[in-house]
């Protein structure tokens, strides 16, 4: 048994007083001497050619510094390499309402709104497409000349043999899903702001970001600036979801108005901007078949998606392959099929959202299998375990599997919820369902290939004998900066009051490559245990010949320095450092994280987004009143287990747990962005219904440790892995309790009305009951 | 628009300060007082993160003109901490948990500390309707609840006549 003084404790979060006490300073409570107030000029028109810009008046107006448009800074840039077709503002072309056609820097918001209205701008209207299988069909105007018929991206996968799978299938089931579009909604409005010093030729950015890396290295593209002339720093962020992990127009817009101004500039979206800007989980169709064995073993799978993913590229063909990728690979299928569509329409660009890309083909797995369980009779939760992987072990798809809780979770929500007293048991009205989603611990394949590796810290003793933590990796709220204290303070022996974080600016600290994919504890994590390994040896190499004893015999632990085997010799961390120090000079070192090459997969087009070099497991019980009359869903609650290897700091586990299975139940009963000809008709958060306290309900969290070989201390993902199973699993409850699937997401009291109407119809004809 | 001179009351300080008539409380509190604890979260006075207490009521001062304010009493987020002694609703948000991005926090634990002036012992229930205007993306309320909860348990149980206005 493990045995560790810091890690596996519930901490609280290391910035936590700064955050209860209105001293945390996130990029919008910024402000700079002679900072300007930056604004943007969005589009009204979904797809149109940009005839003229005129914006002289706009330039004579008092108290406007500066006004940017698409010709002052045309490189184009992209998240992915693939993937370059946006530029700070529309050059030829806006693609979508909201697309950005100019930039105002303004000594105060009031004038550089007005700014904005003296603008002169002349449209070509052209036609517009909003639809993800009618864009397909566009002959002509396509959104970007190089994607002929607006296809962004096709993948065609085939794994095992499908036909031979579907051959064997006692039983085969077919469905479509159709899940609506949602959004991050992270409280904290996107925000930049940036300082161009043009004597030194230099700009800092200071941005609500989750990937500051990326964001330096897009500055230096679209300023056309060296490296060496860039710093962006990360304040507090807000709140992230995806929505910050990659570069969102005013963080390229801020920086060029500054640029042009020749002073700060800071830009911070409405709400409303917000939502147009977007980046969140896309309109998904999912057409999908399962084949199954009278034994409920699955034995073939085959998906047709098509991902409406707006204007841009974004992350776009990412969250494609996440979704064939991780579509089966959760449980033992030797026969997979996917073909997935990427394709461009006439609104903003969609993106990485938490779970990305796993979300909407889960609960059509999850919601096709309940299916299946109930038409072979069997247990939900048993077909489940029926189909576990055995690790370790590769999917058939070549993704690597270390560690397992699936089995672990699937049997503790059982049994903590009640699921065999109650399942098929409640009464009409009331139901009970289950389902499972898996996530990556981080790609092990970084976005811009290459084998350096994603995560670097530094560590190094001050005079005083506290330990700066230099770390490129971004908080936004779900506790890496505490985490990475923890793991340094573990291995180093010392008390977590010694480490002192220095994190997210490209300045100072190592290059991580952000937060997404649910990377930082194992990325971070593992560079930190190594760093602090480096550190402890060069303490113990000095230590050790005063003692008369060898480095190996030392160790660190209580703040102090102690020799093994009870040689009785002891020394204070403080002391240590100054005798390394006599020995060093500076006592520095450094750690850093790459995936080991058995983990990046296989070679194939698309191979490289899904392999992970760990995998996080959940499974949920959701329990549900459905009102018959008026189709009303109460999520009455939801019971958890996690599996994220290691546990490392309890609170912030379970707290990221409770938020993706509350974040997931948003999409299931109440989330949805509602277009109109590309027009968004609930730009709000009063329209957009992020639940309140009101329409909350329990979360009982279990954590299940599976302790991964390769994480840190045995740590695996849990900030996004359990939001997917909470739609299926509210799904399947609505099914216990009523009788009616419903293949699309939200699942509003409309679309339960109008099931049951159609149930009862079929009853009445003498057809049969629910399928 | 001209400048006009306002006094405002915050967290038991006076403040002279030269501002528009149609300036925003919560503008004036972060641009001229530069107390940035309450944030906007929303164009519509939607997601409570710019609440703060005036007169000990919880209010939205992203609606509420500064000007019209002369003689209350506004309580930010920055004067709930006695020195470098955390109120424990403050307490309650680090060691449960409460604030993961902390964005929502400030304007939570002045509800709560509202919540809690009049009512010393609420339920979960209570406390659920007392935040239901703040908006939290982040925890899906658990922690939240088990943080406000470890402050009711370290409050002493105030006489009625102490709760209420200060000064």
């Amino acid at each position: 048994m493990a045995d560790f003084s810091i890690v596996g404790k519930r901490l609280p979060m290391v910035d936590a007083p700064d955050k209860v006490t209105g001293r945390a300073l996130y990029t919008d409570d910024l402000a700079l001497p002679g900072m300007l107030v930056g604004k943007i000029l969005h589009s009204p028109h979904a797809h149109a050619r940009l005839r003229s810009i005129d914006t002289a008046r706009a330039e004579r107006l008092a108290g406007v510094v500066a006004v940017v448009t698409g010709r002052d800074f045309p490189n184009k840039y992209g998240i992915l390499p693939i993937g370059h077709d946006e530029t700070a503002f529309a050059v030829e072309k806006v693609r979508y309402i909201g697309d950005n056609v100019a930039g105002v820097a303004a000594e105060t918001e009031e004038l550089a709104r007005q700014a904005l209205e003296l603008i002169e701008v002349e449209y070509e209207i052209l036609p517009a497409w909003f639809d993800g299988e009618e864009t397909m069909k566009a002959a002509a105007n396509w959104i970007h000349d190089d994607r002929p018929h607006n296809i962004e991206k096709e993948y065609h996968h085939v794994f095992g043999d499908l036909e031979k799978g579907l051959a064997e299938a006692d039983l085969a089931v077919s469905e479509r899903f159709v899940c609506a579009e949602v959004t991050h909604a992270a409280l904290e409005p996107h925000s930049t702001l940036a300082d161009y010093a043009p004597q030194a030729g230099r700009i800092t950015v200071w941005s609500s970001t989750q990937v500051p890396y990326y964001l330096h290295l897009t500055l230096a593209n679209v300023l056309s600036l060296p490296h060496e002339k860039i710093r962006v720093i990360k304040p507090l962020v807000g709140g992230g979801f995806g929505g910050k992990s990659e570069v969102i127009p005013i963080e390229v817009e801020a920086a060029c108005l500054s640029y042009k101004a020749q002073r700060p500039v800071k830009i911070t979206y409405t709400r409303e901007e917000v939502f147009y800007a977007h980046r969140g989980r896309p309109v998904q169709i999912v057409e999908l078949t399962l084949g199954a064995q009278r034994d409920g073993r699955i034995c073939a799978v085959k998906a047709r998606i098509v991902q409406d993913g707006g204007a841009y590229c974004g992350y776009g063909p990412v969250t494609l392959l996440y979704s064939g990728a991780l579509l089966g690979a959760m449980y033992d299928i030797q026969n997979v099929q996917f073909d997935g569509y990427r394709v461009l329409t006439n609104k903003p660009a969609c993106g990485a959202m938490r779970g990305h890309g796993t979300v909407n083909t889960r609960f059509a797995f999850e919601s096709l299998l309940d299916r299946v369980a109930v038409e072979l009779g069997l247990d939900p939760a048993e077909i489940r375990l029926k189909n576990q992987l055995r690790p370790p072990c590769i999917t058939v798809n070549q993704l690597r599997v270390t560690s397992y809780g699936y089995p672990e979770c699937i049997r503790q929500v059982v049994e903590k919820s009640g699921w065999r007293k109650k399942r098929g048991k409640l009464p009409y009205g009331k139901g009970i369902g289950i389902a499972g989603s898996h996530y990556v611990s981080g790609a092990a394949n970084s976005i811009i290939r290459g084998d350096m590796p994603h995560s670097t810290v530094k560590l190094r003793v001050e005079l005083d004998a506290s330990v700066v933590l230099l770390t490129g990796a971004s908080e936004i709220g779900q506790g890496s900066d505490t985490i990475q204290v923890q793991l340094v303070a573990e291995e180093l022996g010392v008390l977590p009051e010694r480490i002192k974080l220095v994190a997210a600016d490209t300045q100072l600290t190592p290059i991580d490559l952000g937060s997404y994919s649910s990377r930082v504890t194992f990325m971070a994590g593992n560079a930190c245990l190594e760093a602090a390994r480096n550190l402890k040896k060069k303490i113990f190499a000095a230590v050790a010949p005063a003692w008369g004893l060898l480095p190996e015999a030392l160790e660190a632990r209580g703040d102090r320095i102690v020799a093994r085997n009870g040689a009785g010799k002891s020394m204070g961390f403080a002391e240590a450092a100054a005798v390394a120090r006599q020995k060093f000079g500076a006592l520095e070192a450094e750690g850093s994280y790459a995936p080991p090459a058995d983990a990046r997969g296989g070679k194939f087009k698309g191979a490289g987004v899904g392999p992970s070099p760990a995998y996080s497991y959940s499974a949920q019980v959701a329990e549900v009143t459905v009102d018959p009359e008026t189709g009303q869903v109460t999520v009455d609650r939801i019971t958890v287990a996690h599996d994220c290897g290691r546990a490392l700091n309890p609170m912030t586990v379970e707290g990221q747990v409770e938020g993706s299975v509350w974040m997931g139940l948003g999409q299931a009963v109440q989330e949805e962005m509602i277009w109109r000809d590309g027009r968004l008709l609930n730009p709000s958060m009063l329209e957009y219904k992020v639940a309140s306290t009101l329409e909350s309900p329990e979360i009982d969290t279990i954590l299940v440790e599976s302790i991964d070989p390769e994480g840190p201390l045995g740590a695996k993902e849990a900030g996004e892995g359990s939001l997917a199973a909470a739609i299926p699993a509210v799904a399947n409850a609505i099914y216990d309790a009523v009788g009616v699937r419903i293949t699309s997401t939200p699942i509003t009291p409309e679309k339960i009305l109008k099931a049951l109407r159609e149930k009862e119809k079929q009853k009445a004809r003498g057809n049969g009951g629910p399928r | 628009m001209d400048k006009g001179h306002i006094r405002l009351r915050v967290n038991g300080q006076g403040f002279d300060v030269s501002v528009p008539p149609n300036k925003l409380l919560l503008d004036v509190l972060r641009e001229d007082l530069r107390l940035t604890g309450a944030k906007r979260g929303c164009d519509d006075s939607s997601c409570g993160c710019c609440t703060v207490l005036v007169d000990g009521t919880p209010m939205l001062s992203c609606v509420m003109l500064a000007a019209s304010y002369p003689e209350a009493d506004i309580t930010t987020i920055e004067g709930v901490a006695e020195g470098d002694q955390l109120h424990p609703l403050q307490e309650g948000f680090c060691v449960e948990g409460g604030a993961q991005c902390g964005f929502c926090t400030p304007g939570i634990i002045l509800v709560a500390k509202a919540l809690l002036a009049e009512n010393p012992n609420p339920t979960r229930q209570q406390i659920a309707e007392a935040i239901s205007g703040n908006l939290c993306r982040c925890t899906g309320y658990k922690q939240i609840y088990a943080s406000i909860e470890h402050a009711i348990k370290k409050l002493p149980v105030q006489p009625a006549e102490a709760v209420g206005r200060g000064d």
